[in-house]
């Protein structure tokens, strides 16, 4: 299938492109870990019976990694892309918008990899952090990153549709995602939010990416702390479908090459 | 010799923004293996319409057909139609990461038909910098690489836009070469440009376009009756310059052979540029 095929092509492409770019790299990369050592030096309390906070934290660095990796990062390039004349270039070539999407996804997976990489690395290293010990749990850390990297690719694509320019995008991208995260309990322990908060985190995806991931990294004894009292895995798996579905919906319709 | 079906053939094109007319009426055809340039100054309409014919805008009304199809209504034939036509767009400044040759390999990776992307780079006279980073490219060669990613598709018809804008005199004789090889291979060239004389040197005809409107289409040597007006002839005589129009330049300049018997100091004989007839035709369009 030649859409596929290109697809995998672009990733490729952009996979290159994304590494020669010094600065998108470190920030991308290494950012979740510069915040990991500050916020794993500040806390070091523990916040239940063998959870300490790195661990909580470690957590919700691995979900909003995905929306860093995919949604920011992509709802502020493409409309920078879009200004420098990259996409109109390839709307006048046969390539197809989808091929072009995969690319994304691509390079939002490979970065995601070296990002958790990196993460894990350095929490254990330097923060005793306890990785996941079953293969149950690899597993399910392995769909919530694929998922968590679709959805927030597709919702990265879909944003971008929504900024005018490059200049402004990422004064209007950032602090949405750093609200995001701060109400869907990357930085706090969610269930010490007020609870409109946490019915409003509830709406995205992050939320639930979190919890996901805290049901991988923390001791299942920790679920009884959730708000529903347990994982809710399938409730997860369900909104992040959701939002996938409507993201992809929303990226392939609203998909611009050009500012018409 | 059969008559094939023009390339393009567009019939009373009209486009408004905002209520004011860009695109008022026009129609032209551009026959196969033609090189058709669209002339006219800023805003006259120009980028509009080959963007119109390229698929990347909508028109308000008025027939277009680019290869057979309406650029508008290609639906899943899309793919099919990008094919066959390649695109120079103007002010491209993206993919500055990448090398030149990476980029020309992974364009020709979109066509079924693509040329040998090391030949094409080497055509367009970027040999030397084949593994350079884009964003170190000079201004010219930076439009000699969209040149590359124009023509990579082996298109039937290729749309440059302002081509040469940036290029040194030199670059610019290289590109009207290669223009003129694309030609011979086949190839329908869509050209507007603001050099005058690049139109001339490239042209089989010339399309006028001002305020939206099509001036005149003709050949470079008969644009705004080029051919048929009067010659300039020029020479020194008692230290001045002496000026005659004339219609029978020779035999003015005979007669001055014979007057000055021999030798006439600082002969010219001109006729109005291309540029002197375009400037009028503008100034009475407006």
């Amino acid at each position: 299938m030649k859409i596929i095929t290109l697809g995998l092509l672009r990733g490729q492409l952009e996979i290159k492109s994304f590494m020669r770019r010094r600065e998108s790299v470190v920030f991308t990369l290494f950012f979740p870990v510069m915040l990991l050592f500050i916020f794993g030096s500040v806390f070091k309390n523990t916040i239940a019976p063998g959870v300490t906070f790195s661990q909580y934290f470690i957590a919700g660095m691995v979900a909003s990694g995905l929306v860093n990796t995919g949604f920011q990062q992509l709802a502020i390039n493409i409309p920078i892309e879009r200004d420098y004349g990259t996409l109109k270039r390839l709307r006048g070539t046969p390539l197809s918008p989808i091929s072009f999407f995969i690319g994304k996804g691509i390079v939002v997976l490979v970065a995601m990899a070296i990002q958790v990489f990196f993460l894990l690395l350095f929490g254990r290293l330097f923060f005793h952090l306890h990785l996941p010990h079953s293969a149950t749990l690899w597993l399910r850390f392995t769909w919530l990153v694929l998922l968590g990297s679709a959805c927030s690719t597709v919702l990265g694509i879909a944003m971008a549709t929504l900024i005018k320019s490059g200049r402004g995008a990422a004064a209007v991208v950032s602090p949405l995602v750093v609200i995001l995260q701060f109400i869907s309990g990357v930085f706090f322990v969610f269930s010490s939010l007020p609870h409109l908060m946490q019915k409003f985190a509830a709406l995205f995806p992050l939320k639930w990416l979190t919890q996901g991931m805290r049901s991988v990294f923390l001791p299942d004894s920790f679920a009884k702390q959730e708000l529903a009292h347990t994982w809710e895995i399938g409730r997860i798996a369900l909104v992040l479908f959701i939002w996938l579905v409507i993201g992809t919906v929303l990226a392939v319709r609203s998909f611009r090459w050009s500012e018409q | 010799m059969t008559t094939a079906p023009p390339a393009i053939e567009v019939r009373d094109l009209r486009k408004s923004y905002a209520g004011a007319e860009a695109v008022a009426g026009i129609s032209f055809a551009v026959e196969r293996g033609e090189i058709f340039s669209i002339l006219g100054p800023n805003g006259a309409g120009k980028t509009t319409t080959v963007e119109i014919l390229e698929g990347y805008r909508t028109r308000d009304s008025g027939e277009v057909l680019v290869l057979g199809s309406d650029p508008e209504k290609l639906g899943s034939s899309e793919a099919v139609w990008r094919n066959r036509i390649g695109i120079v767009l103007q002010n491209s400044s993206d993919a500055g990461d990448l090398t030149v040759a990476e980029t020309v390999h992974h364009f020709s990776h979109y066509y079924d038909n693509p040329k040998n992307p090391d030949a094409v780079i080497d055509v367009v006279g970027l040999n030397e910098k084949a593994a350079a980073r884009i964003h170190t490219l000079s201004g010219g060669q930076r439009r000699r690489l969209d040149v590359a990613l124009g023509i990579i598709g082996s298109p039937e018809i290729l749309f440059l836009d302002e081509p040469t804008t940036g290029f040194d005199p030199e670059a610019r004789r290289a590109f009207w070469g290669l223009i003129k090889d694309l030609q011979s291979a086949g190839t329908t060239i869509v050209l507007t440009t603001h050099y005058l004389d690049e139109a001339e040197a490239l042209a089989d005809r010339v399309a006028v376009i001002s305020a939206g409107k099509i001036v005149e289409i003709a050949t470079p040597a008969t644009l705004g009756g080029r051919h048929l007006a009067q010659a300039t002839v020029s020479w020194l005589e008692n230290g001045q310059t002496q000026k005659v129009t004339s219609n029978n330049p020779t035999a003015q300049v005979a007669l001055l052979s014979t007057q000055f018997a021999g030798d006439i100091p600082e002969l010219t004989v001109t006729r109005p540029t291309l540029e002197d007839i375009y400037l009028t035709m503008i100034e009475a369009g407006s």
